[in-house]
């Protein structure tokens, strides 16, 4: 599902933030990224998305080379990737139910179908009761639910997360952690960016490691998902 | 089912090859987005009614100006116009020509079928108002004769009044014996036509400059409002919104911005006729004259609307291709 073959990065000052980076996702597989900051793991992200370009090498999400890519098609290319972020991304100035609805608004999704897809995300991260709420009102674990309710409520076949347990206690995370297992189970590619290693010992995933730009992984990089 | 209606709308999606019904619900779904975005736009104006009132004055004083001189100018081709239906020709006969020449002449013209009426001024007439009027009393006792001709005044019928009808007709007089010369006097009336002509080039100019200000000041509101919603258009591109998604609300925050604008305008313009439309006619009165401003006719009224619309929208246009383009999310997940 997400594929890198001899990825490099380089950004104009002489950094270069990830050097020929291989790796391949196969659909419902879930793996950590993981790296001290500044290792590239953003970067990395930022690839799938299409925030940046690589300097070298291909990046294929779902079989489409993302280098190439045009400017206009980008947003179709997003459509089909969730991401979750350590500060949420939410929208102070509308209801929880109104950021949940943002990916299916953008793909003029009907009113109706709107409201029954969002209800059923929320309804997954455990929130229906609180579709009206302004996010400020929610606590910390509750706004990340919310933003992985707003990633996931298109069903994107890919689910980002970069740093979804950053700020949360060891509970929540494990939690949230279960969420995206669940994602996993029904087929969407999910990798998440993370320097939590108690919490990726204790799922026993497959885990990317990033140190100054390169992957370094104790594992086999081709292993299936279970690992 | 009825087979008509099915096989025509079959004919019609041919193109965009979509079934009927889903082609259908995303028309629907387009326009219920559409009508959101509208009502969410206008809804964050009115939130803001005095930065808002604030836009939509300067816009309504900006069109107000260039479009009330327009009318003004309107107003003043419309006495030339009705000042040139006036038209006399002046005709200076031979100075052989005797007193009754000159009236069989008269008599003779009268009887033409453009000519609506003729008066002559025998030329010892003339000279008696030449003498009262002109302060040569004088000088004119130096001379030996009278060296005014007999005059005949032409005016003719009201099919006739048109320049070319006047033309022709002159001429034709030019060409009888006993005529000297003839005399259209229509020169004023060139000059107010060449002065009218001046000031709407003038007023063309301003309309243009201020159309330009218009535009400017709703980009830079714009710009700000852009400013202010960064981190939604954030995180619109960031789930796949379009250019063209991203765009619309601000797109229709100029519309509206154009539109109250607009209305402010209409009514600047009509307050100013009402006001002013006493005055004219107290003076238009003493100079004997019907002359009043013409106030805003109900299309010209939606058509500055609807230019007032348009100018919203083209600043809002260029205040999106400069400021939003340059947002991308790529800041969002910070260095790494």
């Amino acid at each position: 599902m997400i594929e890198f073959r001899q990825v490099t990065k380089r950004y104009d000052s002489d950094h270069t933030a990830l050097r020929h980076v291989s790796f391949d996702l196969d659909r419902g597989e879930l793996a950590f990224l993981t790296g001290h900051s500044g290792a590239g793991k953003s970067t990395l992200l930022k690839l799938i998305l299409l925030m940046e370009r690589p300097t070298a090498g291909e990046v294929r999400v779902g079989g489409q080379l993302l280098n190439t890519m045009p400017r206009r098609q980008i947003p179709y290319v997003r459509r089909h990737i969730g991401a979750v972020f350590q500060n949420h991304q939410l929208l102070f100035d509308r209801t929880v139910f109104d950021n949940v609805a943002m990916p299916l608004e953008v793909m003029g999704v009907s009113h109706d179908d709107i409201g029954r897809r969002v209800r059923a995300a929320l309804d997954k991260v455990g929130l229906l009761s609180k579709e009206k709420m302004n996010p400020v009102q929610l606590s910390g674990g509750e706004q990340q639910r919310v933003g992985i309710a707003r990633a996931v409520v298109n069903k994107p076949p890919v689910l980002l997360a970069d740093e979804p347990t950053g700020n949360l206690d060891p509970e929540l995370s494990a939690d949230i952690m279960h969420l995206f297992e669940q994602f996993s189970q029904v087929g969407v590619t999910v990798l998440i960016a993370t320097h939590d290693i108690a919490l990726i010992e204790s799922m026993g995933r497959r885990r990317l490691t990033l140190s100054r730009g390169e992957l370094r992984t104790g594992r086999p990089v081709m292993a299936g998902g279970g690992a | 089912m009825n087979r008509q209606p099915r096989q025509t709308a079959d004919r019609r999606n041919r193109g965009a090859g979509r079934n009927r019904t889903s082609l259908r619900a995303v028309l629907a779904s387009y326009r219920a987005h559409h009508l959101k975005v509208a009502r969410d736009s206008a809804r964050r104006l009115l939130e803001a009614p005095v930065a808002s009132a604030m836009t939509w004055a300067v816009m309504g004083i900006a069109l107000a100006l260039p479009v009330g001189l327009l009318l003004l100018l309107a107003s003043l081709q419309g006495i030339s116009a009705g000042w040139e239906s006036a038209a006399r020709i002046t005709v200076y006969l031979e100075d052989r020509a005797s007193g009754e020449s000159a009236g069989q002449l008269q008599g003779e013209l009268a009887g033409r079928d453009d000519v609506a009426d003729v008066v002559l001024i025998h030329r010892d007439q003339a000279l008696a108002e030449f003498r009262a009027n002109s302060g040569l009393e004088e000088a004119l006792d130096y001379l030996d004769e009278n060296p005014l001709p007999h005059t005949l005044l032409v005016t003719p019928v009201d099919d006739a009044r048109t320049a070319a009808g006047v033309d022709r007709l002159a001429a034709e007089l030019e060409s009888l014996d006993l005529v000297t010369r003839v005399q259209v006097d229509l020169g004023w009336l060139q000059r107010l036509a060449a002065i009218t002509d001046l000031i709407a080039r003038a007023v063309w100019v301003l309309t243009i400059l201020l159309a330009a200000a218009v535009i400017l000041v709703i980009g830079n509101t714009i710009r700000l409002a852009i400013e202010n919603r960064r981190d939604e258009i954030l995180v619109a591109k960031l789930v796949g919104g379009t250019d063209a998604f991203v765009r619309r609300p601000f797109l229709y925050t100029g519309a509206w911005y154009g539109l109250g604008g607009g209305v402010v305008a209409v009514l600047i313009l009509q307050f100013a006729i009402w006001w002013l439309n006493g005055s004219v006619r107290e003076l238009a009165v003493l100079y004997n004259s019907e002359f009043s401003l013409s106030g805003l006719p109900l299309d010209g009224a939606l058509g500055l609307l609807v230019v007032a619309v348009a100018m919203g929208w083209a600043g809002a246009w260029l205040a999106v291709r400069r400021h939003l383009d340059a947002i991308e999310p790529g800041e969002i997940a910070g260095a790494g």
